[in-house]
């Protein structure tokens, strides 16, 4: 264990002996999210660095302060990639926060979410206890899975001082293909291209466009592009890098932002303000001000909205079930029982 | 039978029709086991509910009268996970066998937890899907089963596991409050109660209805079948394979004992001088399969393979997983008993491990064949034994034991896919600190904080973990291995 790590333990008991509340800070880009931060800040950027990379093993361990960009980079080197696509929404964004927040960009429906490729973290709880949990191998059944329980948690369980994930290979190529249609078209268009052993990596549709990239193989990529038709974007690549980072024109202004994660729906739901699509119909990026529109749409079509930029923050997450929360309560008191790290972020009062 | 239990049983008898609680001894005895039959002990009564409601109630009246329950499915794992509990209630959850919903559209199914795993497959193959995880008892486990274990296959290095492929689930907590996990949207508020019910090897609650996602088939598999002179190769051409950026739909390797018991069972046509043989599945579309046949030959033959063979059609295809297939009950014809063991570790240390695991072999004078999942590091050695020469399943255990020990020191786990169960938690102690094991059990105590839900299993006590260290010493002999442990 690194002199860091037992300061970090130090801190954290002595705070929880004072009753001193803790915020978790990585690279501060994603300030924004989730209820608003307090407390003494603790930064977590100055513990950087990739503890080791074995391309061949497909298994990537870093430190949480590593800087994503710096993680990417040295992946690419080797021709990988983090498969979820994680938003950085900032230069400083570190692999930590990457993980606290459980964020995945546009190819999630189709390679998977942050939480589908966490392999082991180790963490310091809100006891001051190091603890290790998963590992460094694909397969590993030994013990509760408490990595994947720390991936979107916001840090409320445990800061999280290393992670180990696994990767995957860049593909060859990469196109995207543009299609002029309606919205209800768009989402009858994504189903289909789901269902069906295309290698899609991404679907998007706003403002009568709808957007396919594909990545893989340069054989696979070619022979379904062919099928599919449509234009070729030569834009493409920036496209999905704006769209990921929320650089388009749609996400400009001051209006609020919200997320609905919902079941793909067969048509086009009535949005009160004006909204993108992506993931194949599973997410609907909304600008306006009327949350209680989108909570009831969210609950008819099983899934759930978050406040994402601006509008009240304390509201930032939907709540579940009044025993899912209070499991979700007790979890919180298991891992950390003084309820100082990063308390408010994700539950109100806890 | 305690007052307690006799009352117990009396309120059961109540809730559940003829025929669903069975208190004989003669009755109970086909679940003393699970599929390590290692481990056996009759539990004091067997409930098969059929409704909803009557599992909800049998968990209210257990936190009521304080009495433990293991829930099972096909009873197929191999860790001894769904071993009974003699003063608990066993249930049998054989009954919840019925696929509710499948929606082709949305390419899910949600199905009861004792829906076989192969039976979904089945069922939506008309639509041109499939439930991607194949665990090797895939034709009898069940559905909830694959969730209390986190099942694998040999398809996970491109497809996931179990946690990866079920996106919602219904549980019974005991006391009988219900939640629902996950949804059929990509993620939902609050942490990730669905990934902590998966693998919790039936210690947080019961799962009563199970929503999977679907893939689409794929167009084209073939495999690829190539023989190398060292298992060093081998392990190499493995490397060079993911190296090249290629995943294949399912890389096996087999040790050369494996090879010659396989060989000998189903003439799969494997050559049995080799030192290991690799299978290599590849799959995608048509043109996709073809480019990466010709590349993977390519790698493997640089690494050293000796042969490499194309399966020509469907029919070679399935000839040459059938060896593989059939690798364990290929072992359990040449030697009385065998013991499955499911370590996971690095890629890059195989080599050595199987040479580790040789050399304790030649220790304990008991034969081993290797069977590895070599995509995703699962090694599963196979221990022949004879359990009627008295000691010798202790001897096997204790092997067992030093195997997984060498598996945690080369920065791998315990167990890739079948479980902590019984069997391991001696291991547990190994790969965890107590401070780690105390996270867990406050983590159970959430779920069920009286301790109810499959007792003993999963996580050691501190208390057991301070006597097994005692005795235990890393990477050496046991200081008396005759005394039997469980």
């Amino acid at each position: 264990m690194d002199s860091f790590v037992e300061s970090l333990q130090a801190r954290i008991i002595t705070a929880g002996e004072s009753g001193t509340c803790l915020n978790i800070v990585g690279g501060n880009s994603k300030h924004f999210y989730g209820g608003v931060p307090h407390g003494e800040p603790l930064a977590m950027d100055v513990h950087q660095g990739i503890v080791s990379y074995e391309p061949t093993e497909l298994v990537v361990t870093a430190r949480t302060g590593t800087p994503l960009v710096e993680l990417e980079q040295v992946l690419a080197e080797s021709r990988q990639m983090l498969p979820f696509e994680p938003p950085a929404f900032g230069a400083g964004a570190t692999i930590g926060g990457t993980i606290a927040c459980g964020f995945s960009g546009p190819a999630r429906p189709y390679r998977g979410a942050v939480r589908d490729f966490i392999l082991g973290v180790s963490c310091v709880s809100g006891r001051g206890e190091y603890l290790r949990f998963g590992g460094q191998v694909i397969k590993n059944v030994a013990g509760y899975d408490v990595s994947r329980l720390m991936v979107g948690a916001m840090g409320t369980l445990g800061v999280m001082t290393e992670v180990s994930l696994k990767v995957l290979p860049l593909p060859v190529i990469e196109r995207t293909l543009v299609f002029d249609c309606s919205g209800n078209d768009a989402l009858v268009k994504m189903n289909d291209l789901g269902g069906r052993p295309l290698p899609v990596s991404g679907t998007a549709w706003h403002g009568g466009r709808l957007r396919v990239r594909l990545s893989g193989s340069e054989m696979a990529v070619e022979s379904a592009a062919l099928s599919l038709g449509g234009d070729l974007d030569i834009a493409g690549a920036s496209f999905w890098q704006a769209l990921k980072e929320h650089r388009l024109d749609f996400f400009g202004g001051s209006d609020p932002l919200w997320r609905l994660s919902i079941t793909p729906p067969a048509q086009l739901p009535d949005l009160p303000g004006e909204f993108l699509v992506e993931w194949g119909g599973a997410l609907f990026w909304v600008r306006g001000d009327d949350p209680q529109a989108l909570v009831a749409l969210a609950r008819a079509q099983g899934g759930s909205l978050t406040r994402f930029r601006g509008s009240e923050r304390s509201a930032s997450f939907q709540s579940s079930g009044d025993t899912e929360a209070a499991l979700n309560r007790g979890l919180k008191k298991a891992f950390d029982p003084t309820g100082i790290l990063n308390r408010d972020r994700m539950f109100a009062g806890s | 039978m305690s007052q307690q239990l006799n009352d117990f049983s009396d309120e059961l008898t109540r809730l559940l029709p003829a025929g669903a609680l069975l208190l004989s001894a003669e009755a109970r005895r086909p679940y003393e086991c699970d599929g390590l039959t290692g481990y056996r002990e009759l539990p004091a009564m067997v409930a098969l509910p059929q409704t909803f409601e009557q599992v909800r109630e049998i968990l209210r009246l257990c936190q009521q009268y304080q009495v433990p329950l293991v829930a099972r499915g096909a009873g197929t794992g191999l860790s001894g996970g769904a071993t009974p509990h003699s003063e608990g209630v066993l249930l049998s959850m054989a009954r919840f066998s019925r696929i509710i919903e499948i929606n082709p559209r949305a390419r899910t199914a949600r199905v009861q937890p004792g829906v076989r795993n192969l039976a979904i497959s089945e069922a939506v193959a008309e639509h041109g899907l499939y439930y991607a995880p194949d665990p090797s008892s895939q034709i009898a486990c069940t559905i909830g089963g694959n969730v209390a274990e986190n099942a694998g296959g040999v398809h996970c290095l491109k497809y996931g596991l179990t946690v990866h492929n079920v996106i919602a689930a219904q549980v019974v907590l005991m006391g009988g409050d219900v939640i629902n996990v996950g949804g059929t949207a990509l993620d939902t508020p609050g942490y990730d109660l669905l990934a902590t019910m998966i693998g919790s090897e039936g210690m947080l609650g019961v799962v009563t209805e199970v929503t999977v996602r679907l893939l689409p088939l794929p167009d084209a598999a073939k495999v690829l079948l190539a023989a190398f002179d060292t298992v060093e190769s081998a392990a190499a051409a493995v490397a060079q394979v993911i190296a090249a950026g290629i995943i294949p739909a399912g890389l096996e390797m087999m040790d050369n004992p494996a090879i010659v018991a396989a060989e000998d069972f189903v003439q799969a046509g494997y050559p049995k001088d080799a030192a290991a043989i690799l299978l290599c599945e590849l799959d995608g579309t048509i043109a996709e399969v073809e480019a990466d046949i010709q590349k993977v030959s390519g790698l493997l033959c640089e690494s050293g393979a000796r042969t490499v063979e194309v399966a020509r059609d469907e029919a070679e295809r399935v000839r040459f997983w059938s060896g593989r297939k059939n690798a364990f009950p290929a072992i359990g014809r040449i030697s009385p008993d065998y013991y499955c063991i499911d370590g996971t570790i690095p890629r890059k240390a195989v080599a050595k491990v199987l040479a580790g695991i040789e050399q304790l072999s030649a220790q304990s004078g008991l034969r081993v064949a290797n069977v590895f999942h070599a995509g995703d590091g699962n090694l599963h050695p196979l221990i022949l034994y004879d359990a009627s020469k008295p000691g010798e399943f202790a001897r096997t255990e204790a092997l067992g034991g030093q195997i997984l020990d060498l598996c945690v020191q080369a920065g791998g786990t315990i167990t890739g896919e079948h479980g902590v169960g019984l069997e391991k938690i001696n291991q547990m102690c190994v790969q965890f600190t107590d401070q780690e094991l105390d996270q867990f059990h406050a983590l159970k105590a959430v779920f069920d904080p009286d301790g109810l839900l499959n007792p003993g299993k999963a996580v050691p006590t501190l208390a057991r973990c301070a006597e097994f260290n005692a005795m235990h010493v890393h990477g050496g002999e046991l200081a008396h291995p005759q005394i039997p442990r469980l």
